[in-house]
């Protein structure tokens, strides 16, 4: 009865708030569409980016359940690329054409998709230093590494141990660790055993990937494993709190069933707060301890435009039950999400997603707790810290349900309220609300440029929603995903745009356009295509067959394929078209695809070569065509195979404007 | 040593240059190509002006028939010896600094340079409007002829989507310099016999 009286009291605040905060998002709309800013310009004119003009920012955005990464402009909102990441794509023809297809491998086998999450640009000195991008796979646990020169993803390593990799996949401020905490507590190692018996016996691990700082290449270091809690968020210490990392739980009730109702009985939950350098101590010290694990690691080399797949075996683990200093809770009030750590590393500000307040901690009065040994208790051995002793501060009513916190450098916070549905500025130290504004609807996550750095650059502020509902001109059911943009120059912030995203927009990162633009990669140089079936001049291309295995060597160039007549492939045979763009100009892709063929298109940059596999089922002349319209005569740019029986005689020779060869 | 002398070894000594620097520049602008495409003509090579230009002039003008750009012309062996020769030549005649030869050096030079131009014209024509009867665009000036191509001498031209531009590049312009101070070297040495 009290449980059905309070859910009723929640649910009438809810509405009033919906209510309120609607008709201020109306009146504060207004007002945006038709007042300037300081500079006098319309607010249309402040997301106009002219024709042939940049954007002064790339936003990386979420998938989702998509499982790829978008690429934007801010501010202009306008969507530049979706780098296929965690799910096959057949327009780039990721996961399908024979170079990427080990990118997708798991210890589960192939995965075809994935649900990314969280994505975060790599750091030195605390500083984003547009090097690569990370994004977690939520679902089979992964981190992808993004190159931001050639924009595609280069590796993709499996967490072990771990399930719904959630709290992930954030970089330390030297890139020395991108981290994934496991929002699922799960048995440790896998085993047949009751759900029921969960609380005590599930564990989880909170895995510490280690970057090669020249290669970017990627290895478990190792994982602290932990009470079964639920993980959620992470970030790292940075400044004086630089070797912590700070990862958000829930469900510390170790419930399994019925979460939204018994994972929510705790007042507090706690942010847990990892010494990874002392984690480092340990391990030399000899104190971790190597379990046999399965996993994935798969590269894609650059030079010879494979990815290779290597099942990994084991993962060395530190217990932190039993090393005492290596992890601290932090209560917090009501099931954390965000976990967020101001550009000083001073506050560790912890988002109860199911509280009114914004609960704050100073690192600083951590490690004098720490060092007074002002402890509440403890939880599996792990020293909880007193509340009081580690709290820096609390936003008293700044909204309902905060989620997530970034910072924009001039000593102001801005943290999104899914259930009033607003954004909120605050100032740090001071914790008085400044400002507030609505989003349309339920804001998830928000992205400052740098935002989760040393060096915020506190121009605009992307807010991601979850819901979109009457915002677009409708497209059924299921409309689209959106995020929106706000200038946060002024005291108040002003909302500038809307626009569309692809998949849910979980999470961002943004970085200025300058930090990308001049380095991005234009061609491959041919000389350098170690590709093992490239071929690098139309003498070269041939046609070669080793029992049912016909590979041919082909080449493409403005505008024909060489050689386009190929004659004796027979149904039964598997045919690899080895395809090499002979181009060496900028954004002259070719692409190419075969009638029937059970797989994607090519589509393949200058200077590389891909692979595709076609196995003829029937007797005949089957053509294939040039899939990107490349120049004035891609309509002329085809050819033929013919396909013979099984067992005919039909000669294999190959040609090219008369020309045969065999 | 008279100052006649040294500018003479001087100007000629600047012919030199042209063994390491380029000599002309044609270069091709249209909207697609942001970054116009071109090519340094050097006395012994035709070059790219940034990575690949002459692979991506040669797509360009397969479309409309025309040859590719030569990777080794008659010219490359000639021309060396041409400059290499007057240079030699200029730089005696300046220790011998008999001003009347400096002039005769300069004479010659300069008839050297205008069949030099008339050579690179002549190249231009053939390069222009030899092309493919396989072609596959074929383009009819308005009064039925087919279309050239021929890039401008010097100075800009519109052909098609592009403009094209000829214009003399560093080891020209040191080339000329050089020929102008032989050519003050012999008023110079007229007025030091006086």
């Amino acid at each position: 009865m009290k449980f059905i009286l309070k859910s009723f009291s929640i649910l009438i605040v809810f509405a009033l708030t919906w209510s309120l905060s609607s008709c201020g998002g109306n009146m504060g709309e207004k007002k945006a569409d038709n007042s300037g800013s300081a500079l006098g310009k319309s607010t249309a004119e402040r997301v106009f980016v002219a024709p042939g003009q940049h954007d002064e920012f790339y936003g990386f955005i979420s998938g989702g359940f998509s499982g790829q990464l978008a690429v934007y402009g801010l501010p202009s909102g306008r969507l530049f690329k979706v780098i296929p990441v965690f799910s096959q794509d057949g327009e780039k023809a990721y996961g399908y054409n024979e170079e990427t297809k080990p990118m997708l491998q798991t210890s589960h086998g192939f995965v075809p998709w994935d649900d990314s999450h969280h994505p975060d640009i790599s750091q030195t000195n605390g500083e984003l230093d547009g090097r690569w991008v990370f994004i977690n796979a939520n679902n089979t646990p992964r981190i992808a590494r993004v190159s931001l020169k050639s924009f595609e993803t280069e590796e993709i390593i499996e967490i072990p141990n771990s399930a719904g990799n959630h709290s992930s996949a954030f970089v330390t401020e030297n890139t020395e660790y991108v981290v994934a905490g496991t929002r699922f507590g799960v048995p440790i190692p896998q085993r047949d055993m009751s759900i029921e018996d969960y609380k005590g016996n599930f564990k989880a691990a909170l895995s510490f990937v280690k970057v090669d700082p020249k290669t970017g290449h990627m290895n478990i270091a190792f994982q602290v494993l932990m009470p079964g809690f639920d993980y959620d968020l992470t970030h790292p210490g940075r400044g004086k709190s630089h070797g912590w990392m700070f990862f958000s739980t829930y469900n510390t009730e170790e419930a399994n069933s019925l979460l939204e109702v018994n994972a929510s009985q705790n007042d507090k939950d706690f942010i847990a707060a990892i010494n990874w350098k002392k984690a480092e101590e340990f391990i030399k010290q000899g104190k971790g301890k190597m379990m046999p694990a399965k996993y994935a690691h798969n590269v894609y080399d650059e030079a010879t435009m494979k990815a290779t797949s290597t099942m990994e075996n084991q993962v060395m683990t530190l217990d932190a039950s039993k090393l005492p200093g290596l992890v601290y809770f932090l209560p917090t009030p009501k099931s954390p999400h965000g976990c967020d750590v101001d550009p000083t590393g001073e506050y560790i500000v912890g988002s109860g997603k199911l509280a009114a307040a914004l609960t704050v901690h100073s690192f600083t009065k951590m490690l004098k707790a720490i060092e007074d040994k002002a402890f509440d208790g403890e939880a599996y051995g792990i020293p909880i810290l007193k509340f009081e002793a580690v709290n820096a501060g609390t936003v008293v009513q700044p909204g309902l349900g905060p989620l997530h916190t970034e910072f924009d450098g001039k000593g102001n916070a801005y943290t999104t309220f899914f259930i009033s549905s607003e954004v909120v500025k605050w100032k740090l130290g001071t914790w008085e609300v400044i400002d507030r504004k609505p989003t349309y609807y339920s804001v998830g996550h928000l992205m400052i440029p740098g935002g989760n750095s040393r060096k915020p650059y506190g121009k605009y502020l992307v807010a991601m929603n979850k819901i979109t509902k009457d915002r677009y001109l409708p497209t059924g059911p299921e409309v689209c995903q959106s995020a929106q943009l706000y200038d946060i120059t002024g005291e108040k912030m002003e909302m500038l745009l809307d626009f569309p995203t692809v998949g849910e927009p979980h999470y961002a990162a943004g970085c200025p356009a300058s930090l990308l633009e001049d380095k991005s990669q234009k061609i491959y140089k041919l000389e350098d295509n170690q590709h093992k079936y490239a071929t690098k001049s139309e003498k070269e291309a041939k046609v070669v067959r080793e029992g049912k295995n016909v590979h041919i060597y082909m080449t493409m160039i403005r505008s024909h394929f060489a050689p386009d007549n190929i004659e004796g492939v027979k149904v039964g045979d598997k045919v690899f078209f080895h395809v090499t763009n002979l181009e060496q100009d900028y954004d002259v892709p070719h692409g190419i695809s075969m009638i029937g063929a059970n797989t994607s298109e090519l589509l393949i940059m200058p200077g590389q070569t891909e692979t595709f596999v076609w196995e003829p089922k029937e007797v005949g002349v089957w053509p294939f065509y040039c899939t990107d319209f490349c120049s004035a005569l891609h309509q002329e740019m085809q050819g033929y195979v013919r396909v013979s029986p099984a067992g005919s005689s039909t000669p294999l020779k190959w040609g090219l404007d008369g020309e045969w060869h065999n | 040593m008279k100052k006649s002398s040294i500018l003479m070894i001087l100007g000629s000594a600047m012919l030199l240059s042209l063994f390491f620097l380029p000599l002309w520049n044609i270069t091709l602008e249209a909207p697609q190509y942001p970054i116009p495409i071109g090519m340094d003509i050097y006395i012994t090579k035709i070059a790219d002006h940034n990575p690949n230009d002459i692979k991506n002039i040669n797509l360009m003008n397969h479309y409309v028939g025309m040859k590719k750009i030569p990777e080794h012309m008659a010219e490359f062996d000639i021309f060396p010896w041409v400059v290499g020769g007057m240079a030699v030549l200029g730089i005696i005649l300046g220790f011998l600094g008999n001003h009347k030869l400096f002039l005769a050096w300069f004479v010659l030079m300069a008839l050297l340079g205008i069949a030099g131009m008339y050579d690179f014209y002549a190249w231009e024509y053939d390069y222009g409007h030899s092309l493919s009867p396989k072609a596959a665009i074929k383009f009819l000036n308005p009064d039925g002829t087919p279309m050239a191509y021929q890039p401008p001498l010097l100075g800009s031209k519109k052909i098609l989507n592009f403009r094209a531009t000829s214009l003399p590049m560093i080891g020209a312009y040191l080339m000329f310099a050089g020929m102008g101070l032989t050519f003050v070297a012999y008023l110079l040495g007229r007025k030091e016999s006086k």
